[in-house]
């Protein structure tokens, strides 16, 4: 049996989260305050993903930041950035629309620009 | 000279709260000044997510937090002046701004609504050796530089101080390509949140050096490399501790101070614990009719207390033009033991409504109690399994305890 130490990061709080693993699998998760840190948890110790915030080129003199829509596996983070900076997105664009898709996740606009 | 019944200065998150609540109480003749092309104030270089988790229960971008609130000012018409430098406010509430279409110009208000947010801290007040040559920046600046222009502002990075901007540019940085060496902390606790700490630090292996600071940048023209060193309880550097880490480009994050200047022309008194207005409840400062909120009164952590700090001052704004509401009866409001402010500082106690009382505690204490007396007597005592002076903390006075105060609210921490 392995125990984990995480830090919940679902909200400000950070709640120190114990999870107590055997060969992968989950037996138990203590310390989370709220049900979103028992997610949080389970997930983080068998495929951590992380919401990624970066921006894009546009066809004006302004960058576009956008995020993913769902989480994207820590490990590929870097892949995103890279694909993403090789993109430019038309305009007018407004928030929300789809700018590109990254290992089957949306990726869209935060702003609106004109 | 025009009239207005409230002018605000500043269009960030609390600029657009403001407004939106002094709206919908019923002032309707109302104008926004604003310094930038846009409005959102910080918030539009903010483009990591967080933002909103107390008020909207989702996790948004800084970007969109603020078009939420722009979408609001929009639908009620409320006339915006963009490009526009507030150059001076006086204490019978006259502002005098600039633009280019305008010119210089001046307006009469009947209350004024103070949302300017802070600047930050320059490595000026901080004494380094060495030269100052290229490469050394704000962390806002370069989150400016990244986010909104796109320009890279170095490959190697060492970053000072662990507040949540570093933080967040120390992920940001390395996203980018940069390699960020480390970030020092000066203080033997992070003044960020933890999240930040996890998803900016951990998350990419970046080292976190507590009770360390920069004693030396070395370089002519361009950052070659700095020397670090660890420090003692006083914060000096301890001989014999220092590391040279080679790189190209310095970050500060050093604290953010409310931006007062304008404040202090007027005459408005200010806060030593703050740095902001001193202000009651409602958010009105020592000039009857000139209120503040968001950064400019208090350094938030959170845009979600900004907004909601500022539709109290939007409200009450309206009730001072459309109700000649005056403070009544004030006491005043410390901070003990513990605490380093507390917010409001005044309370008046024939005011309506319960009272949240912000504040920030000096250090990193455990199993503690807050505790929050008028005089001798004891009005609350909360349990708190930890507090630190990273994240606000806040309690509720209710109203009957408002009504029956005596002489002044003190508020300590207490370990057992
Ligand atoms: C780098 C950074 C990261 C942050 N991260 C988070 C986070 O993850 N989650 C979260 O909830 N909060 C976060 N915050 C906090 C949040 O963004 C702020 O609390 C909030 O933006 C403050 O709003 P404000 O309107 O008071 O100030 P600002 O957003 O600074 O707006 C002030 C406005 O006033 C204008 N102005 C100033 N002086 C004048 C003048 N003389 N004339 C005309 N206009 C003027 C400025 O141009 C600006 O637009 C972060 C803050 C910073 C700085
Ligand atoms: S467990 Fe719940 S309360 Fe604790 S940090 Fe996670 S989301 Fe926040």
């Amino acid at each position: 049996m392995e125990k984990v130490n995480l830090t919940c990061i679902e909200c400000p709080l950070g709640c120190d989260i114990i999870v107590e693993t055997d060969g992968g699998k989950v037996l138990s998760v203590l310390g989370n305050t709220c049900p979103r840190g028992d997610k949080y948890a389970r997930e983080e110790v068998v495929c951590p993903k992380r919401v990624l915030t970066t921006t894009v080129k546009t066809d004006v003199d302004k960058m576009l930041p956008v995020k993913s829509k769902e989480p994207i596996e820590k490990g590929r983070l870097f892949d995103a950035v890279k694909t993403l900076s090789g993109i430019t997105a038309k305009t007018p664009v407004k928030i929300g629309e789809k700018v590109a898709v990254f290992d089957g996740v949306e990726i869209i606009a935060c702003m609106d620009v004109e | 000279m025009r009239n207005c019944d409230i002018v605000i200065i500043g269009g960030g998150p609390a600029g657009l709260a403001a407004a939106v609540s002094a709206y919908d109480n019923g002032c309707k003749d109302i104008l926004i000044l604003e310094r930038d092309d846009i409005l959102g104030g910080i918030l539009n270089q903010c483009i990591h997510n967080g933002f909103g988790l107390t008020r909207f229960k989702e996790s948004m971008t800084g970007p969109e937090y603020a078009q939420r609130f722009i979408t609001e000012v929009k639908n009620r018409n409320i006339p915006v002046k963009l490009n526009t430098t507030v150059l001076s406010l006086t204490n019978d509430k006259i502002v005098t701004a600039i633009n280019d279409v305008d010119g210089v110009f001046q307006v009469k208000a009947k209350a004024v609504i103070l949302a300017m947010g802070c600047r930050e801290r320059s490595k000026g007040a901080l004494n380094i050796a060495g030269a100052r040559p290229a490469g050394i920046y704000s962390a806002g600046t370069a989150q400016k530089f990244v986010n909104c222009k796109g320009w890279l502002p170095g490959k190697n990075v060492v970053i000072l101080g662990s507040g949540d901007i570093g933080l967040i540019m120390a992920r940001r940085m390395t996203l980018e390509g940069a390699k960020v060496h480390a970030v020092c902390e000066i203080m033997p606790h992070s003044s960020g949140l933890k999240r930040n700490i996890v998803q900016c630090l951990n998350d990419f292996d970046i080292p976190l050096y507590l009770s360390h600071t920069i004693t030396r940048i070395d370089g002519k023209d361009r950052v070659i490399g700095v020397e670090i060193s660890q420090v003692d309880q006083n914060r000096r550097a301890i001989k014999g501790t220092e590391k040279y880490i080679k790189c190209d480009t310095v970050l500060f994050s050093v604290g953010l101070i409310p931006e007062n200047e304008l404040s202090k022309g007027a005459g408005v008194e200010l806060s030593l614990g703050t740095k902001g207005a001193v202000v009651y409840q409602n958010r009105e400062t020592s000039l009857s009719g000139v209120f503040a909120c968001g950064n400019v009164l208090q350094v938030h952590d959170l845009v979600d207390f900004v907004s909601e700090e500022s539709e109290l001052a939007g409200k009450s704004a309206s009730d001072y033009v459309l109700n000649g509401e005056k403070i009544k009866n004030s006491i005043d409001c410390q901070a003990k033991d513990g605490v380093s402010y507390v917010l409001p500082q005044k309370i008046d106690t024939l005011k309506s409504g319960d009272v949240t009382l912000y504040f920030r505690v000096k250090g990193v204490y455990k199993n503690c109690k807050v505790v929050v007396k008028d005089g001798e007597n004891t009005l609350l005592s909360i349990k708190k399994r930890i507090v630190a002076p990273g994240e606000m903390e806040r309690v509720i006075l209710k109203e009957d305890k408002i009504k029956s105060l005596s002489s002044s609210v003190q508020v300590s921490v207490e370990v057992d």
